[in-house]
């Protein structure tokens, strides 16, 4: 990465051009994506009808990792804003057979694709595209090694605002392997701008990054004293797929120590939330009476994680738009 | 150029809708503003001529035709219509009608709800210069603006109308 991942995302006049991290956005803009993402919603929660938005754009989902609900969500959203979408077949693609990145990539450019939905397993891919790709071409960051998943922790800002009213003054726990989580960074930087009154990051030391008290967030070891207070907990997935030491003795003991049980959340708040970005690994991080309980929210993030990226996708393509708008002729 | 007192004008309007009403030939309308400026207006309407509520509105932003020239509204606020517009009759209001385009993608938006049995528009104010097909059934008042003019409603109290 050579350019500031945070000024290469913003037009000259401050409008989101592509969505790459929630590191050192503003809080206006941060609100500005809750408040177009709450326009696609009802006063139910439920989507809004289909919307002509992005009628005549080409989105193309580059996904070089594994996903079911983060490609299908933005297909989705996709498709509510009108938009053409390609999901490219990586394993079957030309990559497959040599061809760099960036070849694909201006292949795809030529074929008049105007925005890139990239997931990929190296942290810094989709900046790294965002700075080779032409202008008028949006990047819309969909997960990037243990980077950052900038709509996945806005779609989780969505459901805090939702459900608790707002997400300043809320004390927020984020609880599990935090080492491997881009998710937990992007929720960091953005429950911090957005005026949370304390973030809690909660493991074992060896999920716990060193530094990671730099980023605003408390480390807690002890899952009980952490939760106490708690307006939200925010459980995160056991990446094992990522692990290449041993860093726990075992599932069961994790389960033990840093599982989320009904017993343990009755130390949060009485109205406290359970949120879990998923897939869920029940009986690992989760007890399902809790994943499935009162205080569950995580199927409800789900459905706003459409609205988040309906919203994101809407802002960065206007972004990539001219901004010398005049006022607008009734 | 003066622009119209806008007592008189809303007068105006909400004489033109009654008089219209009274050979409008289906019952039970249902009342719509375009947000912003129409919603005010549609709710003065309901006020001095006692029609039927709610007050639906509509938002046009993700409907706009200028959207790769203007990009987004980030004030967009949403649409509060209801499940289905299907065989409804609607009286749609705006409160400045130029070049019609915002009244298109009005129209647009509500059949996406369904079909409506008829939509009547009424308009504050009308300062020409269409570029679409698009007449207001009723109107307040008329005004020729010069191809550099725009005019905005304030409001909601006072509603003010200014030049922008």
């Amino acid at each position: 990465m050579t350019s500031d991942p945070c000024q290469l995302q913003l037009a000259p006049n401050g409008q989101l051009r592509h969505f790459l991290t929630t590191e050192g956005l503003s809080k206006e803009l941060l609100e500005e994506i809750l408040h177009t993402a709450n326009s696609f919603l009802d006063p139910k929660g439920q989507l809004i009808q289909k919307v002509p938005l992005l009628r005549g754009k080409n989105v193309v989902n580059l996904f070089f990792e594994n996903s079911t609900r983060t490609r299908s969500t933005f297909e989705l959203a996709a498709t509510r804003l009108s938009a053409d979408i390609l999901n490219l077949d990586i394993q079957r693609s030309a990559t497959s057979k040599g061809e760099t990145l960036m070849d694909t990539l201006w292949n795809l450019e030529a074929m008049h694709a105007d925005m890139f939905v990239v997931r990929h397993a190296d942290s810094g891919a989709a900046h790294f595209i965002a700075e080779q790709v032409t202008p008028n071409v949006a990047i819309i960051n969909a997960g990037d090694g243990r980077h950052s998943h900038p709509t996945q922790a806005m779609l989780d800002m969505l459901t805090i605002q939702r459900h608790k009213g707002q997400i300043e003054g809320q004390v927020v726990a984020i609880v599990g392997d935090i080492l491997h989580s881009r998710v937990a960074r992007s929720q960091i930087h953005a429950l911090k701008a957005l005026g949370a009154a304390e973030v809690r990051v909660v493991g074992p030391a060896t999920l716990l990054p060193k530094d990671i008290e730099a980023l605003g967030a408390k480390a807690y070891y002890d899952f009980s004293l952490a939760l106490r207070d708690c307006d939200v907990v925010i459980m995160l997935r056991l990446q094992k797929e990522r692990m290449q030491n041993a860093l726990l003795p075992s599932e069961s003991e994790f389960f033990k120590l840093y599982g989320l049980t009904a017993e343990k959340l009755a130390l949060a708040k009485p109205d406290a939330i359970v949120m879990h970005p998923g897939p869920i690994n029940r009986g690992v991080e989760i007890e399902s009476a809790v994943a499935d309980g009162p205080q569950s929210v995580i199927l409800k993030q789900v459905g706003y994680g459409i609205a988040v990226r309906m919203a994101v996708m809407a802002m960065a393509m206007s972004g990539q738009q001219t901004t010398q708008a005049g006022p607008e002729a009734p | 150029m003066h622009l119209p007192d806008i007592d008189a004008t809303c007068q105006a309007l909400s004489n033109q809708l009654q008089t219209y009403l009274e050979t409008y030939p289906h019952s039970n309308p249902m009342i719509i503003g375009i947000r912003t400026g129409g919603v005010w207006v549609a709710q003065h309407l309901i006020n001095t001529l006692n029609l039927p509520e709610p007050l639906y509105s509509v938002d046009i932003s993700f409907y706009r035709d200028d959207f790769n020239q203007k990009g987004l509204n980030p004030k967009v606020c949403g649409s509060e219509l209801p499940e289905s517009l299907e065989n409804r009759h609607i009286i749609l209001v705006d409160d400045v009608i130029m070049s019609g385009r915002t009244v298109r993608a009005a129209i647009n938006e509500l059949f996406d709800y369904g079909r409506p049995a008829s939509i009547t528009l009424a308009c504050l104010l009308d300062v020409g210069q269409r570029e679409l097909p698009i007449q207001p059934d009723v109107c307040g008042a008329k005004l020729a603006l010069q191809p550099d003019q725009l005019i905005k409603l304030s409001g909601p109290e006072p509603m003010t109308l200014n030049f922008v």
